[in-house]
């Protein structure tokens, strides 16, 4: 098997590599929150496949990362299952949800696609509200203390340990990394970018784009789902405010800062966003003032974002 | 209560919502139908309305209806400047780009609303109306003032209505509406008519701001929900068409009253949202449109 | 930030050496780790406060008070001979966002303990991440989840009563007092279901019945559709209801109802922060609350409240001091006040100087049974189960006359217990 865009495959390990040193290097308070980016960059990254690859811009994506975190948590408070097996719950949770919202929000495009997928997702934190003596509704459920640790592979875990939370942040987004590498440099990803670039040329090949974007739409949903049953179990809460709009903005910002369309960008936007939000919070309370900014002067000026940007001007084999 | 008096009052309430969201919606149509783009900082200009009320309210001593009065005129012409300078600086830099607008109102939503958190402050503030009598059913009591929002609303719409019919104005838009790049050929300065429109629409919205704060309150967040209940209206309505969103304004305001009569309110919230979705889906010119798919 | 704005108009070498001076601005303060914060020079305290979104008007004078009573604290000598240094955050509200906010005190700032968060759900969001992060955790919150033994070791909430014995208290007063036909309106989620569960067991225990029980999503603002559900034979309206559109709410419940209304009681949560002497509330004339310390200072005040008002910066009638339309959440920001001392408290008791001596607080804590009604604790003496983790006060029934609320029953601290749902102190740390 050979290993298209080499360049890239080299830079992801190289960048894996660096963020695993990074434990050892950084302070304390660096490798927590770079724990949460790993978590949120996730999010972003099955984010920029669907909208940076396939050119589907969704406004909804908060409710595949609900699904996720619900459907892990849910699993997890109620049904006593153990942390490995809610996790791969709320992968299904998150994917599940995505392939049925798919099959009807993707008969829709562009502009209507934005809003239909906004509107599915306010439904989804409606119902969290709606079901709230089962979901704990805004005011969430805190996940028993037991499920702090699990045993896998009769090696014990401790979830409260910041290196191990770090390193499995850090394994779950190498899988995904690679995972994505290899969808988008193949013949897959070709595909997606091709839906992207002319739908109905690619229509006209021959190729059923509405199997492509549901395809697409399923992957992207799942990854959501894994990041977000990844958060929940992670801290110990489900509530319903990750189903909020605002979540749905923020996954968008990162990718869009980071670049659409290129495989390091939502890591590099949720890096460069979270530690902005971080720093910028201590010294005003109007730091989403700075968001509205970005979000302007980015599409003003840098529409490719970040490594977009670079790619164009630079490094052709970035994407 | 009996059902009857219990059915009158829903219909009341729900005649007051249909006739704000009629002009937030009627706004954010517009702006849709003329320039194609959807603008998700409408709610934020229906907000900057009633903080201007509130702020004439305070400035300008005498009776409350003085303050008001100015309010109604003032407010939306500042709001409306805003909106024309926020078209000219970046919307018409993005070329319109449906997406990339979006993204872009989403950013002056935010902007919108943090300056307004650092100014006007995290409160709620009331402004006194402009005039105050209870009216007393055998069953209930009622503020005259809703009836005074009801009213302002049809005659604001109704002048719309016939600028768009009968003006100049009006006919640039219409004209542009139908064929950009014609209208352009034909010397019509669509630039021009973009901001024009752009600033109307959240014109449209300011108006609508000023008349429910004295009834309800300024707060700096209240833009969230007049502008989801707007994209009901217009997708429900068809997105650009008038009669459509006036339409879907009366059906979707009645209806919310009436739902949350029988069923619990978020449960009745996420049906019509729900609905709207599948709308979207399955009919894309809305219930009532005949405007072309987007 | 001027730098990287002119950078961005810049393209290539610009472009780039900006991207390399921002992402240095952004992690330095992390890898310089904040060097000054050696253990022994001060004692830090980290205050997460909702300086946004929802819970913004609460936050702000959460910070005031606390930064008051800081001063207070720091002109006595400090704490153990240590000044006090407070590190404030906002939270915005937001679940998340407080978490990430606890990893910041713990990790960064390295502060000694956290106090000042208010809404439930970032308190049920944070509260997990504190105890693994081993940091003291003082709620000034009111939820009972605390006290139903849903968090850890780690978090207490020395001042405030929790909603559950707040309603307790008050469910006898209501059905002797005002008719025990009930209607209750309150916010369709989880702080409104706490309300409705625990009212509807105290008017049923005291004979009384909920003729209706009325929820309205938070979102709403207008509610004039939901009030016919009021049945014509209720006795008493009972109303918690937060949020900025709460002005509305009153205001429609009074067009509504007119003058032949039954009587009507809420929590002040209803009016928190809002100006009670404009016409839109005339209405409510004759109509009583709930409140936890009298917005307006009684004809026997003590001296303790006229002390707290004066170094918070309050008037008499539970305004700023330098803007009357500034109205304080007077019922609740005390918790921030009383909190800041019950942890100089427990930190006297345990010789704290650093967090070597972490645990030693948290037993000190744990062994208080109760605080004196003091310019420390101006809202009253209170009893503190050590086992729960929770404090347990007097409430206030006020009666809204004149433009003013005065206060006509004060409950004994008893009526506030209720049999202990968990027992912390069984816990490992």
């Amino acid at each position: 098997m050979t290993i298209p865009n080499k360049k890239l495959f080299a830079l992801c390990l190289v960048v894996l590599a660096l963020l695993f040193m990074a434990q050892f290097v950084l302070s304390n308070y660096l490798v927590l929150a770079l724990t949460r980016i790993l978590i949120l960059a996730i999010f972003a990254m099955g984010y920029n496949m669907l909208m940076g690859y396939t050119g589907l811009l969704s406004l909804g994506h908060a409710m595949f990362f609900a699904a996720g975190l619900y459907a892990a948590g849910l699993a997890n408070y109620y049904g006593g299952v153990s942390l490995p097996i809610a996790f791969v719950i709320g992968i299904l949770g998150g994917g599940v949800l995505a392939f049925v919202i798919g099959l009807l929000a993707l008969r829709t495009q562009t502009v209507s696609f934005m809003i239909v997928t906004l509107m599915f997702a306010q439904v989804a934190y409606l119902l969290t509200l709606y079901f709230s003596n089962v979901t704990g509704g805004d005011q969430g459920l805190t996940l028993p203390t037991a499920s702090r640790s699990f045993s896998l592979f009769g090696l014990a875990v401790d979830l409260t340990s910041p290196m191990v939370r770090f390193n499995i942040a850090l394994t779950l987004f190498a899988v995904v990394l690679i995972g994505l590498f290899a969808v988008t440099q193949g013949p897959l990803g070709r595909l997606f970018v091709a839906v992207r670039e002319n739908i109905n040329r690619t229509e006209m090949l021959g190729f059923d784009t509405y199997r492509i974007r549901l395809l697409a739409f399923t992957i992207s949903g799942a990854i959501s789902g894994l990041a977000g049953a990844l958060y929940g179990l992670m801290f110990g809460f489900i509530g319903s405010s990750f189903a909020e709009f605002r979540s749905s903005i923020e996954v968008l910002l990162f990718t869009l800062v980071g670049g659409p369309g290129t495989l390091l960008g939502p890591l590099v936007g949720t890096g460069v966003m979270t530690m902005l939000i971080d720093r910028l919070s201590g010294m005003t309370s109007a730091y989403l003032i700075v968001v509205g900014v970005l979000l302007i002067v980015i599409n003003l000026w840098f529409p490719k974002g970040i490594l977009g940007t670079i790619r164009d001007r630079w490094v052709p084999w970035l994407k | 209560m009996d059902i009857a008096p219990y059915l009158l009052l829903a219909t009341l309430e729900g005649l007051v919502q249909a006739s704000v969201l009629m002009l937030t919606a009627l706004g954010l149509s517009l702006v849709f139908g003329v320039m194609r783009v959807v603008n998700v900082a409408h709610g934020e200009f229906y907000m900057l309305g009633a903080v201007g009320a509130w702020l004439c309210a305070t400035l300008i001593p005498g009776h409350p209806a003085i303050s008001f009065a100015v309010a109604l005129i003032v407010a939306p012409l500042i709001v409306g400047l805003l909106a024309a300078l926020a078209d000219r600086a970046i919307l018409q830099r993005i070329n319109y780009n449906p997406e990339a607008t979006i993204v872009s109102t989403i950013g002056i939503s935010y902007i919108i609303q943090q300056l307004t958190l650092m100014t006007f402050g995290p409160d709620a503030r009331a402004v006194d109306p402009p005039f105050y009598y209870n009216i007393r059913f055998p069953w209930f009591g009622y503020s005259s003032y809703k009836f005074f929002i009801i009213g302002v609303a049809v005659a604001l719409v109704a002048t719309l209505w016939l600028l768009m019919k009968h003006s100049k104005m009006g006919l640039l838009m219409r004209a542009t509406q139908y064929d950009r790049e014609t209208a352009l050929n034909f010397g019509i300065p669509v630039g021009r008519v973009y901001s024009a429109v752009f600033a109307f629409g959240a014109m449209m919205a300011a108006v609508a701001g000023v008349l429910v704060v004295p009834n309800s309150q300024a707060h700096y967040l209240m833009g969230h929900d007049p502008l989801l209940m707007s994209f009901i209206v217009v997708i429900v309505g068809g997105l650009g068409s008038i009669p459509g969103t006036i339409a879907a304004a009366v059906l979707i305001g009645l209806s919310d009253g009436l739902l949350s009569v029988f069923f619990s309110p978020t449960l009745a919230k996420i049906a019509s949202t729900l609905l709207v979705a599948l709308v979207l889906v399955f009919k894309p010119q809305g219930l009532f449109g005949k405007a072309g798919r987007i | 930030m001027n730098r990287s704005s002119k950078d961005i108009l810049l393209p290539r070498r610009g472009f780039l050496n900006g991207l390399l001076a921002g992402g240095a601005l952004l992690a330095a303060p992390g890898i310089v780790g904040r060097a000054q914060a050696q253990a022994g020079d001060a004692i830090r305290l980290g205050a997460p406060f909702h300086r946004t979104g929802i819970g913004a008007s609460y936050g702000r004078w959460y910070e005031r008070t606390a930064t008051a009573a800081l001063k207070i604290i720091n002109e006595q000598g400090g704490i153990n001979g240590l000044p006090v240094q407070m590190i404030v955050e906002d939270d915005g509200t937001d679940p998340k966002r407080g978490v990430e906010v606890m990893e910041k005190f713990a990790a960064e700032h390295k502060v000694d303990a956290v106090f000042g968060h208010l809404f439930s759900h970032v308190v049920a969001a944070t509260a997990p991440r504190a105890g693994e992060l081993k940091m003291p955790y003082f709620l000034c919150s009111e939820t009972h989840a605390l006290a139903a033994g849903k968090f850890n070791r780690y978090c207490f909430q020395p001042s405030i009563t929790d909603v559950k014995s707040q309603i307790n208290s008050m469910g006898g007063w209501i059905t002797s007092n005002l008719g025990k036909k009930v209607t209750l309106i309150y916010p369709d989620y989880a702080f409104g279901y706490d309300h409705r569960d625990n009212m509807t067991a105290a008017v049923e225990a005291q004979g009384g019945k909920i003729v209706a029980s009325i929820a309205i999503p938070p979102s709403e603002t207008s509610f004039t559709r939901y009030l016919p559900r009021i049945p014509f034979d209720t006795e008493v309206i009972y109303h918690v209801m937060v949020g900025p559109a709460v002005l509305t709410f009153v205001k429609e419940l009074g067009e509504h109802l007119g003058t032949k209304r039954p009587e009507i009681f809420g929590f002040i949560d209803s009016l928190e922060g809002v100006q009670m002497d404009i016409p839109q509330l005339s209405f409510l004339e004759g109509t009583y609350f709930w409140e936890a310390m009298p917005r307006y200072a009684q004809p026997d005040q003590t001296e303790f409240d006229k002390f707290y008002r004066n170094a918070v910066g309050v008037d008499a009638t539970g305004a700023s001091a330098t803007d009357p339309k500034d109205i304080s959440t007077y019922s609740h920001m005390f918790s921030a006040w009383e909190t800041l001392f019950a942890i100089k408290k427990a930190m006297e008791i345990s010789g704290y100087k650093g967090p070597a001596q972490k645990i030693d607080m948290l037993e000190a804590m744990e062994g208080i049974t109760g605080f004196e009604a003091s310019n420390e604790f101006p809202q009253g003496d209170k009893v503190f189960n050590g086992k729960t983790h929770q404090a347990f006060a007097h409430q206030n029934v006020s009666k809204f006359g004149g433009g003013k609320l005065e206060v006509v029953h004060t409950t004994t601290i008893e009526e506030s217990f209720y049999p202990d749902e968990t027992d912390y102190t069984q816990m490992s740390f």
